[in-house]
């Protein structure tokens, strides 16, 4: 299970001063805290107040604030390819793309910038018409990034599926077609793309939400979820992640179980 | 019509590690794929055998075993020359002396023994107890300071005696054996405990504790089987080589105890053919080391061996 920190996004009050202040403080913080408590990837994104002109650049100053504090590669996190392709450029290691959806001009930039920089690439289960209601509709929208992946050469296993989790108190009935729809898009191929999610999106609003938070990531794992985007500042959920490998039989039990899964 | 031959993508791999010093030092693991898979990885070590040599004359060995050795059972560094000779490409000094119920040799007696042992050959050396845990931590403190700086492999580390060992590994720069009861949960316990006390991983080998033909093989199998898968998909603490105990459990079978009879056939071909076998299975499921006592059963694991490490590549 590859946990991605959600934690360096400009939605976040103290990313958002940092990025204003060009002090990067936080970010080297939140980079070194994710990477104690067990990310395996930070997710890194510029946040809603930046202009569309000048998010490339923080983009690129994120990527490397982040980098300096932390040996963890990031999850290049935002709607615009030039944010996206300036952090390539400057990224260590091999970096994520987030995201593109299942529209072919979306998928015609981010697959070919994911093979030129050997990137791992989140596709989203959706299009311009919006969030599918069914499983079904997920999986097909899947198959039209698995399609793409093929085309343009990228491995499989690089392809993140995001089957887009809804808020449990706004679309509960979601809750169980993306269940659904992970154990579907985990037989579109052979290698099977991996799946992800943002997993904090299924309690946005809600009560008990580092409960709902586990809870879904455990059900979901079980139906096939391969790494989600996460608070791995909740120790209950890396917690529930490290037990669920074992108990997956993906993960070969011994007692510190959940310190060697906080190791890789 | 072409054949698509398919082939797995690996994550990572085992962990390569050295015994002995330069110029006489021995390779094992670092493969990158499943056994003799050289289509789909690499195997850049072969398998290796030690023949076994003890520090006193083993009481229960049957004659066909004993006769290939007659005249050094009684002075190890001879039997140790005598192994090389044979082409034995390690040495695995067993210090069943230093057994309560043998002699009781005293641990200062033990690394004497050593001493003589590495004396005597080129070759490396694997270091053994008698696998009394408490005896052989004391022992093995003793040894690992007497062979300072040679780069042995010693052993074996048990969840109740790994400290001690461990310590005189990274003190004496010895490589360890870590043995856990056919139980790889507990295999990949040792091997965290032991690397928490900072020997590093490449420094640790695996005894899963195998069984012979018709005595348990299929579990010792399945379990090196899912540590090395384990291994290729990137979990660390199962990425050891495997160290294979095969002579001392061959030879304590029926089949190869039992003298020539007219159902059964001749004993030294039935006995060779059983430590062969068992040992060419467990080089099938990923074991990397070898310790043998026959020294025609070497010769035969060998030349099996060089036959499975001709490329293969589609």
């Amino acid at each position: 299970m590859l946990l991605i920190g959600e934690r360096i996004n400009g939605m976040f009050k103290d990313i958002k001063e940092a990025i204003l202040n060009k002090d990067p403080a936080a970010v080297e913080y939140w980079a070194k805290r994710q990477t104690e408590k067990g990310a395996h990837i930070l997710d890194v994104n510029t946040g809603p107040t930046v202009s569309k002109e000048d998010q490339p650049a923080v983009m690129e100053w994120l990527v490397k604030a982040a980098q300096a504090a932390s040996p963890l590669p990031c999850c290049l996190d935002s709607t615009n390819p030039d944010a996206i392709e300036a952090g390539l450029k400057v990224h260590k290691g091999r970096a994520m793309i987030n995201s593109t959806s299942a529209d072919q001009w979306k998928m015609d930039i981010y697959f070919p910038m994911a093979v030129k920089y050997n990137a791992m690439l989140i596709g989203l289960a959706m299009n311009e018409k919006g969030v599918p209601k069914s499983a079904a509709d997920r999986a097909a929208l899947a198959m039209e990034l698995i399609v793409n992946a093929d085309m343009h050469g990228l491995p499989m296993p690089d392809l993140f599926v995001d089957p887009l989790a809804l808020p449990a108190n706004v679309g509960q009935d979601h809750g169980p077609e993306v269940i659904e729809a992970i154990r579907q898009i985990k037989t579109l191929a052979d290698p099977p793309p991996r799946t992800t999610m943002g997993l904090s999106n299924v309690s946005q609003r809600c009560a008990e939400r580092h409960l709902l938070n586990r809870t879904y990531m455990v059900l979901c794992m079980a139906a096939g979820l391969d790494s989600a985007i996460v608070d791995v500042d909740d120790e209950l959920l890396v917690d529930a992640a490290a037990a669920a490998e074992v108990l997956l039989n993906r993960d070969i039990y011994c007692d510190s179980f959940l310190k060697t899964f906080r190791q890789r | 019509m072409a054949v698509t031959i398919a082939k797995e993508r690996w994550t990572s791999k085992v962990n390569e590690m050295v015994i002995g010093v330069e110029p006489n030092v021995v390779k094992v693991g670092g493969d990158s794929t499943l056994p003799f898979l050289h289509f789909e990885g690499e195997m850049p070590n072969k398998p290796v055998v030690a023949l076994e040599v003890w520090d006193m004359e083993p009481p229960d060995w049957p004659a066909v075993l004993t006769a290939p050795f007659a005249g050094v059972l009684g002075d190890p560094a001879a039997w140790a020359k005598k192994c090389v000779e044979y082409g034995a490409g390690l040495i695995c000094l067993r210090l069943a002396a230093t057994h309560p119920d043998n002699k009781d040799a005293t641990p200062e007696e033990a690394a004497q023994s050593a001493l003589k042992v590495a004396g005597a050959v080129d070759v490396p050396l694997i270091v053994i107890g008698s696998g009394v845990e408490e005896k052989d931590a004391a022992v093995m403190e003793k040894v690992g300071e007497a062979l300072n700086g040679r780069k042995c492999l010693i052993g074996c580390a048990t969840v109740n005696n790994y400290k001690t060992i461990t310590a005189s590994c990274m003190v004496n720069g010895h490589n360890i054996i870590a043995s856990s009861p056919l139980d790889i949960n507990l295999a990949k316990q040792l091997n965290i405990l032991i690397t928490e006390m900072n020997l590093a991983a490449d420094r640790i080998a695996i005894d899963p504790l195998v069984g012979a033909l018709g005595y348990g093989i299929e579990y010792a199998y399945s379990i090196m089987e899912r540590s090395r898968l384990g291994a290729l998909t990137g979990d660390k603490m199962l990425a050891m080589p495997v160290i294979c105990f095969v002579g001392q459990e061959a030879w304590k079978s029926k089949e190869a105890k039992t003298e020539d009879n007219e159902e059964w056939g001749a004993q030294e071909r039935r006995a060779i053919l059983w430590e062969v076998v068992t040992a060419t299975s467990f080089a099938q499921a990923g074991g990397s080391i070898f310790v043998l006592r026959h020294p025609e059963s070497l010769k035969q694991f060998n030349t099996h061996i060089a036959e499975m490490m001709k490329p293969n590549n589609y």
